[in-house]
């Protein structure tokens, strides 16, 4: 363990397994900062992709959420050929957390008057009846964290109160928050718990391949997620399902390439599964933040929004650390869950429709008034759609 | 430690002591009036007038704290008028147990940033809120201004350029850090400045050639942008290899999801300009320490009519909307 950089914010340069998020850019900085030497490079690699004339169509997946953002937010998805489409899939944390899980955390902060910590994009997610930020209105104490060491520190300063952390997030967070768990235990602070909606990806993938509901002829893999899994478990795409994927990165220059590649494999009838971002994935990952990962938590099966109940695709906290699950140490019964009528994120979130298909889509479901998750994450489709390709 | 007591703002001798003591010590004796009003001469039959109230926390940060950027706020919505600011007022609301030490620091910086900006405080109001009614001290100030270079905001047109005078999000990235304890480099500093020199000097040596100023405050560069196209026939393009953003701002925002384009400044204006005059007007920007930085951003074309656009460096376009509210840090 290495004590002194344990906190991800401090740590000038972070080491692999100490990300903040699905989309924490330490990583893309680093790798970023070698492109920028070179972007006459990459303005020739951008040609070749507008450029490419395609045999026949192709509709590729972007599975992670911030491949979708960063799609747009380079220009990438601006340059793409004729016959090219992406289609967004179920890889935002937020969008994929079913409301169930937040109206058990406001029934618990109510019940047991706990501190709601959590990451900026879940405070306007809209529950079954409220949202974090309506409670938080309505004096609910939710607090706005950017790494959970932070929610045990406050635990350390409050020790009359109970500080909750919402785990919402893919492999990519749950080593941090395995650790928080390890720092609390470490440090003997009893009024820190963890309430995990944490999810493992390729199992989701799998889930929507066997789904069968849309057409994907290849998928753009989770980097970030790779960084922590690596890039041997998508294997199945190609071995079980014939399909290519390459594994990517986030900067302009990794979205390219991932394309160019995937593009290769598909018109070749290559089915492999590429690394294109062998400068943070490795072939099977980070083996200390998989160990960290299961030192605390038990794989499980969870539900995901618009997909359903997907076995061995969760993580739950092992029961020699259970008096740090928030489930277990505050049972609450929240109310019945009501979806939104009209809302059609699981649809999206399964890639069987875009955001403009959406009979809600800047109409009535808006960014300061989201009916779904996949408005308000800076991750989710609806909202990279909604500002950066509003035409 | 010395604390504002409610007896500071009750109009009794406590008060009188401290605006006779160390206001009238520190702001000078002009800046307060035994009469109810201040009395001002001004050679001008047209007036900008303006008012602005300040509450930023933390109340000192790098390059700034809360006197100063009253001061400068204040001047700068006079100066990107065409307006030579000359008189402001300065009222305080006090919160009952704030450290005497502190408020002296901030009427310090306020009479600083006063003599730097070439404007008086003339008139001014003390108020005292109980303990926990108030986050240590607001202010708000008023300004007048003279028009000078007047500048006529013409109609913008296909080709007009878009510059803007330094580096985007210093402020608001600043703040933020400080609030979130985010505050690794210690290059990181707030932008506030007078601009009412600068923006004198090149509306002055410009007159014909510019169309719009503006400085880029709460809602940053896209917002004002944003404001020029709405409902118009015209879009803006911004070239996002030409917008001048320091390596801190951009590196925490990556940290926190942010775009530096939608963070405050309090230092930087942006100047829309006939296509000839913009390397000229770059040029003068550059001579002010405040404007060293500046440069052409963009254009205005009619690509995306009533919406503002970002061509990213590999020649991909993205739309840069008005946001709905501040960026929230995201989740992951």
């Amino acid at each position: 363990m290495q004590e002194e950089r344990a906190d991800p914010i401090s740590a000038p340069v972070a080491p692999d397994f100490f990300i903040t998020g699905e989309c924490s850019d330490l990583q893309i900085k680093l790798t970023g900062d070698i492109i920028n030497m070179d972007k006459e490079l990459v303005k020739k690699l951008a040609g070749l992709l507008k450029n490419r004339k395609l045999e026949k169509e192709f509709r590729i997946m972007e599975v992670c959420g911030t491949h979708t953002a960063e799609f747009f937010k380079t220009g990438v998805k601006d340059l793409f050929p004729e016959g090219l489409s992406l289609i967004d899939g179920p890889g935002c944390p937020v969008c994929v957390t079913p409301n169930s899980f937040l109206d058990l955390a406001i029934t618990i902060a109510k019940d047991y008057d706990t501190i709601i910590t959590t990451f900026g994009d879940m405070i306007k997610v809209p529950s079954s009846y409220s949202s974090l930020a309506k409670e938080k209105a309505e004096g609910m104490d939710v607090r706005i964290i950017y790494s959970p060491l932070d929610a045990v520190r406050l635990a350390e300063e409050n020790p009359g109160r109970e500080v909750m952390f919402l785990s919402v997030g893919f492999e990519t967070t749950a080593p941090s928050e395995a650790i928080a768990i390890m720092e609390a235990d470490k440090k003997g602070i009893k009024n820190f718990s963890i309430l995990s909606c944490n999810k493992i990806t390729p199992p989701a993938v799998e889930a929507l391949i066997n789904a069968d509901e849309v057409r994907i002829d290849g998928f753009i893999i989770p980097g970030h997620v790779s960084a922590i899994i690596g890039r041997k478990p998508w294997e199945f795409i190609s071995e079980r399902y014939g399909k290519p994927g390459v594994v990517s990165g986030f900067e302009a220059y990794d979205l390219i390439t991932g394309v160019l590649t995937l593009l290769d494999l598909l018109e070749r009838g290559e089915n492999l599964i590429k690394n294109e971002y062998r400068t943070v994935v490795k072939e099977n990952g980070n083996e200390q933040a998989k160990k960290i990962i299961d030192s605390v938590f038990d794989v499980t099966s969870s539900v995901w929004r618009g997909i359903g109940e997907i076995p061995e695709s969760g993580l739950s906290i092992k029961e020699e650390y259970s008096r740090y699950d928030a489930e277990k140490k505050f049972p609450a019964t929240p109310p019945p869950v009501k979806e939104h009528a009209g809302c059609r994120c699981g649809d999206l979130l399964r890639g069987v429709i875009t955001p403009p298909e959406c009979p809600l889509f800047a109409k009535v479901c808006t960014p300061e008034n989201a009916v779904g998750p996949c408005m308000v994450s800076s991750e989710g489709p609806c909202s990279a759609y909604y500002k950066y390709w509003r035409k | 430690m010395k604390k504002i007591l409610p007896g500071h703002g009750s109009g009794g001798k406590l008060m009188n002591d401290m605006i006779s003591g160390l206001i009238k010590e520190v702001l000078g004796k002009d800046s307060i009036q035994i009469d109810d009003s201040a009395v001002l001469e001004l050679d001008a039959a047209r007036i900008a007038f303006t008012t602005d109230s300040y509450t930023v926390t933390p109340i000192f940060f790098p390059g700034g704290d809360i006197g100063r950027l009253a001061v400068n706020g204040t001047v700068n919505d006079l100066a990107v008028m065409g307006a030579v600011p000359q008189y402001l007022s300065c009222a305080l609301i006090l919160e009952e147990g704030f450290e005497f030490d502190e408020f002296e620091k901030i009427l310090r910086s306020m009479k600083d940033a006063a003599d730097s900006a070439g404007v008086k405080i003339v008139t001014g109001d003390t108020k005292v809120v109980p303990n926990g009614k108030g986050d240590r001290i607001y202010i708000n100030t008023s300004g007048i201004g003279v028009f000078k270079n007047r500048i006529q905001r013409g109609k913008l047109q296909e080709g007009d350029k878009i510059i803007l005078s330094g580096t985007a999000g210093d402020h608001g990235i600043t703040i933020m850090s400080l609030r979130n304890n985010l505050n690794f480099s210690s290059a990181l500093k707030s932008d506030c400045a007078p601009l009412n020199g600068m923006i004198d000097n090149v509306t002055g040596k410009f007159p014909e050639s510019i169309k719009f100023i503006r400085d880029a405050t709460r809602g940053g560069v896209a917002s004002v942008l944003n404001e020029i196209t709405s409902e118009e026939d015209f879009s803006v393009k911004l070239i996002e290899d030409q917008i001048p953003v320091s390596e801190e701002v951009k590196g925490i925002c990556a940290i926190l999801g942010l775009d530096p384009l939608y963070v405050a400044n309090e230092g930087k204006i942006i100047i829309i300009s006939e296509p000839d005059a913009a390397e000229g007007i770059v040029a003068e920007l550059k001579k002010s320490e405040y404007g060293r930085d500046a440069a052409v951003i963009g254009e205005i074309d009619s690509v995306y009519p009533g919406k503002v656009y970002v061509e990213t460096y590999i020649g991909g376009k993205r739309l840069l909307p008005l946001l709905v509210e501040e960026q929230l840090p995201r989740i992951c």
